[in-house]
């Protein structure tokens, strides 16, 4: 029953999402935006300086833009106070987060998706020299980026000023997930293999998103009914 | 008995909106929960629909506690809002729901019921394009949708055309006779007194009456105000 209603919450919430294209395009949008306005700041003929800097730009990148696809996650529910109607159902608060949660990393990952390649074209660098460990710590990073957000998506719903401080909250319990996608990024697209201490930031990753996760499966039914 | 409300109190703040209210409904009973604007009617709604914890006191759905999987299970809300999605086709929204509920056949159960409130025609149009009586007929739809053994009804009447009155009065007859309980805050007593055999009167957070409804209402609704409440 758990993986049933978090498959429906999640299908409704991307049938939403892709329908009005609402957080998408601006994620999108705001991706780009970012991504041509670092291009400014860097010397883009140094190609050494281009590599060390490649993982914090992606992972800036995906950070900022994708903060506008968590504001939304729990503000479409108070349209027509489909909350209510949520939680007078037998949907758990732990499912419902969770289909969110599934929701926001499949629109995560489509601005990742997006970001790479324009980031290669961008900055003129070969970014996929190692694509299946770059994909698994995208993976990683991402569900860190979507378990958190998703969580404070549902606490910051009812404030007036969510938009900044969604953001203000979750920027600094992200910095262990950001410190470990953004240096091992860095190794991959810079065609290093992750070799000796380097797979501590893997681990890192790891431990991070199941600590996590299974913070919000417990704690999320406290902050939607206080 | 189906709904056990017992000597619940609500604060906001240091504002009790709710004092000390004791209820017991029984099953396939209608109440009708009356008051003025202000009363405590939707915050007393709401803590029996689980989406409020009361500060003091117990509320008990079926025998079980309102957060009780189980329990939600047999609730039907329809409260201020409607509780669909804009941007989904009204067929997308009850199948949301049905899946929520667990419905063996939820496309099955979202067609039948577009049919029953006569919205089968705009199945596939997104919600964002109806009237404001199509979407209360929707909502209306969503709250039946799983047969539930608790009806919840906040101002079920409001913005509803002659018809659609008279569609939800004869589901909610429909439901009491198949042993639903039903309690609905209403300032429409007309339609309301049709139904409700029982009547809970809020003045200012506190209960001013609670009992069956008295005869004289069906003369003159306002009857019970007058009696029990304020001036």
């Amino acid at each position: 029953m758990f993986l049933r209603q978090s498959l429906a919450v999640a299908m409704k919430d991307l049938r939403s999402e892709l329908r009005t294209k609402e957080s998408l395009n601006s994620a999108f949008a705001f991706a780009a935006v970012i991504l041509i306005l670092f291009s400014f700041v860097v010397d883009v003929g140094d190609s050494e300086i281009l590599y060390s800097m490649s993982g914090g730009v992606l992972w800036m990148t995906f950070l900022f833009s994708g903060a506008l696809i968590l504001n939304r996650s729990f503000a479409r529910e108070q349209q027509n106070d489909c909350l209510d109607a949520l939680l007078a159902s037998p949907l758990t608060g732990s499912a419902l987060w969770f289909g969110k949660a599934l929701a926001n990393f499949i629109l995560l990952l489509a601005v990742a998706a997006f970001s790479f390649p324009l980031f290669g074209a961008l900055y003129n660098l070969t970014w996929a020299r190692s694509p299946g460990w770059l994909l698994l710590v995208t993976l990683l990073g991402s569900w860190g980026i979507s378990v958190v957000g998703t969580m404070f998506s549902a606490l910051t719903v009812n404030l007036r000023l969510r938009e900044l401080m969604l953001p203000t909250l979750i920027y600094p319990i992200l910095i262990p997930v950001l410190m470990g996608a953004i240096r091992l990024t860095t190794i991959l697209i810079s065609g290093e293999p992750i070799a000796g201490d380097e797979w501590i930031w893997l681990r890192l990753l790891v431990g991070f998103d199941i600590i996590f996760t299974s913070l919000a499966l417990l704690l999320v039914e406290v902050v939607l009914l206080g | 008995m189906t709904v056990q409300v017992d000597k619940v109190w609500k604060y906001f703040g240091d504002f009790p909106a709710v004092r000390e209210i004791t209820l017991h409904v029984e099953a396939g009973a209608c109440l009708a929960l009356l008051g003025r604007n202000g009363a405590g009617k939707t915050t007393l709604l709401r803590m029996i629909a689980g989406l409020s914890q009361p500060s003091q006191g117990d509320v008990r759905l079926l025998g079980k506690s309102v957060r009780d999987s189980e329990a939600r299970a047999r609730i039907g809300l329809l409260g201020h809002g409607i509780g669909v999605y804009e941007e989904l086709s009204a067929f997308e929204n009850l199948r949301h729901f049905a899946n929520l509920f667990g419905l063996p056949q939820p496309a099955a159960a979202a067609r039948q019921w577009l049919e029953r409130v006569n919205l089968a025609h705009v199945s596939e149009s997104p919600v964002r394009e109806f009237s404001r009586g199509m979407r209360q007929r929707l909502a209306v739809a969503r709250a039946f949708l799983h047969d539930p053994g608790v009806l919840l009804l906040d101002e079920p009447f409001t913005s509803l055309d002659d018809r659609a009155v008279a569609l939800l009065q004869s589901l909610l007859s429909g439901a009491l006779a198949r042993g639903a309980t039903v309690i609905m805050s209403t300032h429409q007593l007309r339609e309301a007194m049709e139904l409700a055999m029982h009547a809970a009167l809020l003045v200012r957070g506190k209960l001013g009456f609670f009992g069956a409804r008295p005869v004289e209402m069906l003369e003159d609704p306002g009857w019970l105000y007058r009696q029990y409440g304020e001036a």
